[in-house]
C-alpha cells in the first residue's frame, strides 16, 4: 500500500530534515521524561504518606462519642433558665454488641474488614520513670491483617501475643526512653487506676514519632480487664475499606447501621491531606509547563518550514490541494515528531523512574518512594502526543490560508 | 465541427484598493474556444497577470463572472475550486515551483496523485510518459532541484499536463528561459492545443511567442483593447 500523497510529502518533508526533526522532537522528549519522572514521585509520595498513616490509623473509625451530660429540667423561653454544669458523663465507652455489628460491617460490599479493638488510656512506669500512651488490645490476627503490624516489628513475634495474656509489644520511643529490652517486666497503670505488670514480648517501629512515643498492643482481655469491662466489651471497631480513596463516600453509608460515631480517616487527617492535595494541584500546573515549553520547538520548526515551504504550499493549492490538505502535511509531520519524541520521552521516564526506585535513601524512607504507575504512563503519552498536535495545528492553520495568488506575484 | 466555448468572462472588474483605490481590471468580457491557443500581452501593469489569476479561480475577489466548460466559477466554495484546478487547469508560471525534496517524476504526479483517479503505478507510466513529450524521460529520477532551469520549466509543464486538463494556464511561461528554451516550450504549447484539443491561455510580453499562437489579446489600464482573431 502506497502512502496517501499528503502523508508522502509530510514524510520526505521529515526524512530531508532530519536533524531539525530531531531537535523538535527532543524538546518532548525531555517535557515527557520530566512529566513522567515527577508524576511519578509525587505518586509515590503520595502513596507512602497513605501507606504510612495506615499503619496506624484505620480507614473508619467507629466509637462511642462524649456525652454531655443535659440538664434534667427541661428549659425553654417562657421558664427560668436554670444554672445546669454540662459535662462529659462518665458512662462506659463501650460499644454495645460489638459483634453483631462487626458482622454487620463486613457483610458490605466496600467493606475489606472490620475488626474490634480495646483502647486504654495508661501509663507506662519502669522504677521511677512513667511515660503517658495508649495500649490497644487487638484481636491479633485480624488487626495485623488491617495494619500489617508484624512489617513494623524490630524484635520479637506479634503472633505470640495471641496466647499471652501477659505479653505486650512496644513501641521503639517507649522501649528506648524507659530502656527496656526484650523479656523486662513493664508496670502500666490505666486511667482508671488499674495496674498490672506485663512483660515485652516484641518491639515495633512505624516511623511515626508520635506513635512509636506511647503505642502498644496486649491482648483483647487484658485489655479488657484494664477498662474494667467484660470479655465482650470493645471501644473501638475499625474498619478497613476496599478503596480508601472514598471513604466519603462509604463513611455516611456506614453511619446508617449505627449510632456511634463513624470517624472517615480523610476527615480526621484534612491538614495532611491538604498538603498533599496542594502538591495534587501544583504537579497538573507544572507538568501544563513542561509540556509548552517541549512543545514550543514542534511550534517553531513546523513554522519554519512553512516560512521556507511558501513556495511550495502556493503550487500545491494551484494544483487542486485544500486548505485541509495543508493541514493534514504540517499535522502529520508535528505528530511524526511529537511520536518520535513521546516514545523516545516514556522510555527515558521508564528508565528514570526505575533507577531512583533503586536508590535508598535511608530510614525512616527506605528506597526513594517513586512509583510505577500505569497511568501516568498512559497519560504521559497521550499528553505528548495531543500537545505536539496542538503545536502544529497553529502554524498549519496558517499554512492553510496562504494565498496563492500572493506568493505567485512576487 | 462548431468550437465550443470552454471558458468565459462576463464584466470581469477588480479592485485593489492598497496604497490607492484603483481598478485594475475594467469591465473585461472574452470567450476562449477548446483547443485555441491564446496569448495575452500588453505593457507592464496592464493587469494581464490580475486577469489570469482571475481566471485561474485563485483569485475570487473580483466582480463580474466567470464560466468554465459552462459551469459558473463565480462564488464556488473554496474547495470545490480546488478540486476544479486539480481537475480541469494545468499551470506554468515564470519560475517553475517545483518541489525541491522530490523528484522529477513524483513532481510531476504530485496533480495525478491528488487527484487519485488512477492508480499509482498508472500515474507513474503516465508521468514518464509526460517527461518523455518534453524530452526529460532520462531526467525523471534525479531530484528537481539539480536540473537547469530550462529543464526545470519542462518538469513544470509535464506537471501541468499530467491530469490533461482542458486548459493550460502560463504567466510568462518563457519569461526565464533562453531562446533555444523558449522555441522548445512554444512547440510544446502548440502541439498540445493542436493534437489534444487543450486550451492554452499564456501572458506573454515576447511578441514571436504572441505572433504564432492563435489569437492575442492586447491590454492596455486593465481593458482589452485589442482582438486578433486569427482562430474561429
Ligand atoms: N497585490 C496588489 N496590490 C496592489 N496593487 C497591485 C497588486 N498586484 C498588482 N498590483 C498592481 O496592479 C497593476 C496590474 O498588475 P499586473 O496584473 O501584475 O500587471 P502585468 O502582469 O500586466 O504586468 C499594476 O499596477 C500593479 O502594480
Ligand atoms: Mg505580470
Amino acid at each position: 500500500m502506497r502512502l496517501k500523497v499528503n502523508y508522502d510529502i509530510a514524510f520526505t518533508h521529515i526524512l530531508t530534515r532530519k536533524k531539525q526533526t530531531l531537535v523538535a522532537a527532543m524538546g518532548v522528549t525531555v517535557g515527557i521524561a520530566l512529566y513522567i519522572f515527577s508524576n511519578s514521585i509525587v505518586s509515590g509520595v503520595s502513596s507512602y504518606t497513605k501507606l504510612n498513616m495506615f499503619k496506624t490509623i484505620p480507614h473508619i473509625r467507629i466509637h462511642k462519642e462524649d456525652e454531655i451530660s443535659k440538664s434534667l429540667i427541661a428549659t425553654d423561653s417562657t421558664t427560668f433558665n436554670l444554672i445546669s454544669n454540662p459535662k462529659i458523663t462518665t458512662t462506659s465507652k463501650t460499644i454495645i454488641n460489638p459483634y453483631g455489628l462487626i458482622d454487620q460491617l463486613k457483610k458490605q460490599p466496600y467493606v475489606l474488614n472490620a475488626a474490634p479493638q480495646v483502647n486504654v488510656d495508661l501509663f507506662y512506669s519502669s522504677g521511677k520513670s512513667q511515660l503517658k500512651g495508649m495500649a490497644s488490645g487487638i484481636d491479633v490476627q485480624a488487626a495485623d491483617a488491617m495494619f500489617n503490624i508484624t512489617s513494623t516489628m524490630l524484635a520479637g513475634n506479634l503472633e505470640n501475643l495471641s496466647s499471652d495474656l501477659n505479653g505486650i509489644v512496644i513501641g521503639r520511643g517507649i522501649a528506648e526512653k524507659l530502656n527496656l529490652r526484650m523479656g523486662d517486666n513493664l508496670s502500666i497503670i490505666s486511667s482508671l487506676g488499674v495496674s498490672k505488670v506485663l512483660k515485652v514480648i516484641g518491639v515495633f517501629a512505624t516511623d511515626n514519632r508520635a506513635t512509636d512515643d506511647s503505642k502498644s498492643y496486649i491482648h483483647l482481655a487484658t485489655a479488657q480487664q484494664l477498662i474494667g469491662g467484660n470479655p465482650t466489651s470493645v471501644t473501638d471497631i475499625y474498619v478497613k475499606l476496599s478503596n480508601p480513596d472514598s471513604s466519603g463516600v462509604y463513611a455516611p453509608r456506614l453511619q446508617q447501621l449505627t449510632q456511634y460515631k463513624v470517624e472517615d480517616w480523610q476527615i480526621e487527617n484534612a491538614d495532611q491531606l491538604a498538603q498533599s492535595k496542594l502538591t495534587g494541584t501544583m504537579t497538573p500546573l507544572i507538568s501544563f509547563s513542561i509540556m509548552l515549553v517541549a512543545s514550543f520547538g514542534i511550534y517553531n520548526i513546523i513554522n519554519m518550514t512553512i516560512t521556507q515551504k511558501m513556495n511550495d504550499i502556493a503550487i500545491l493549492k494551484a494544483n487542486g490541494f485544500k486548505g485541509k490538505d495543508i493541514i493534514k502535511i504540517f499535522l502529520t509531520e508535528a505528530f511524526i515528531m511529537g511520536a518520535f519524541g513521546t516514545l523516545l520521552g516514556v522510555s527515558i521516564g521508564a528508565i528514570l523512574v526505575y533507577i531512583a526506585k533503586g536508590i535508598y535513601v535511608g530510614p525512616p524512607v527506605g528506597y526513594f518512594p517513586v512509583r510505577f504507575d500505569a497511568s501516568i504512563f498512559i497519560s504521559g503519552i497521550f499528553f505528548g502526543l495531543f500537545v505536539s498536535l496542538g503545536a502544529g495545528y497553529f502554524p498549519a492553520r496558517k499554512a492553510a490560508k496562504i494565498d496563492p495568488v500572493d506568493i505567485f506575484r512576487k | 465541427m462548431k468550437k465550443e466555448v470552454i471558458l468565459a468572462t462576463k464584466g470581469l472588474s477588480k479592485y485593489f484598493l492598497e496604497p490607492v483605490k484603483f481598478k485594475v481590471l475594467d469591465d473585461v468580457s472574452f470567450e476562449v474556444m477548446k483547443g485555441e491557443f491564446l496569448t495575452i500581452v500588453g505593457k507592464s501593469g496592464s493587469g494581464k497577470s490580475t486577469l489570469l489569476y482571475c481566471l485561474s479561480t485563485m483569485d475570487t475577489d473580483y466582480e463580474g463572472e466567470l464560466l468554465i466548460s459552462n459551469q459558473r466559477i463565480t462564488g464556488q466554495k473554496a474547495d470545490t475550486l480546488a478540486s476544479i484546478r486539480n481537475e480541469k487547469i494545468g499551470f506554468v508560471f515564470q519560475f517553475h515551483y517545483l518541489l525541491p525534496e522530490f523528484s522529477c517524476l513524483k513532481n510531476v504526479m504530485i496533480p495525478a496523485l491528488k487527484l487519485g483517479e488512477h492508480s499509482y503505478e498508472e500515474i507513474e507510466e503516465k508521468a514518464y510518459e509526460k517527461l518523455n513529450i518534453l524530452g526529460l524521460a532520462d531526467q525523471a529520477l534525479k531530484d528537481a532541484s539539480k536540473l537547469s532551469g530550462g529543464q526545470q520549466q519542462r518538469v513544470a509543464i509535464a506537471r501541468a499536463l499530467i491530469n490533461e486538463p482542458d486548459i493550460i494556464m502560463g504567466d510568462e511561461p518563457t519569461g526565464n528561459l533562453d531562446s533555444k528554451n523558449t522555441a522548445i516550450v512554444f512547440d510544446i504549447f502548440q502541439q498540445i492545443a493542436q493534437d489534444y484539443g487543450q486550451t492554452i491561455i499564456a501572458v506573454t510580453h515576447d511578441n514571436d511567442f504572441a505572433k504564432a499562437s492563435h489569437r492575442t489579446i492586447e491590454m492596455a489600464d486593465g481593458k482589452i483593447i485589442s482582438h486578433q482573431k486569427i482562430f474561429e
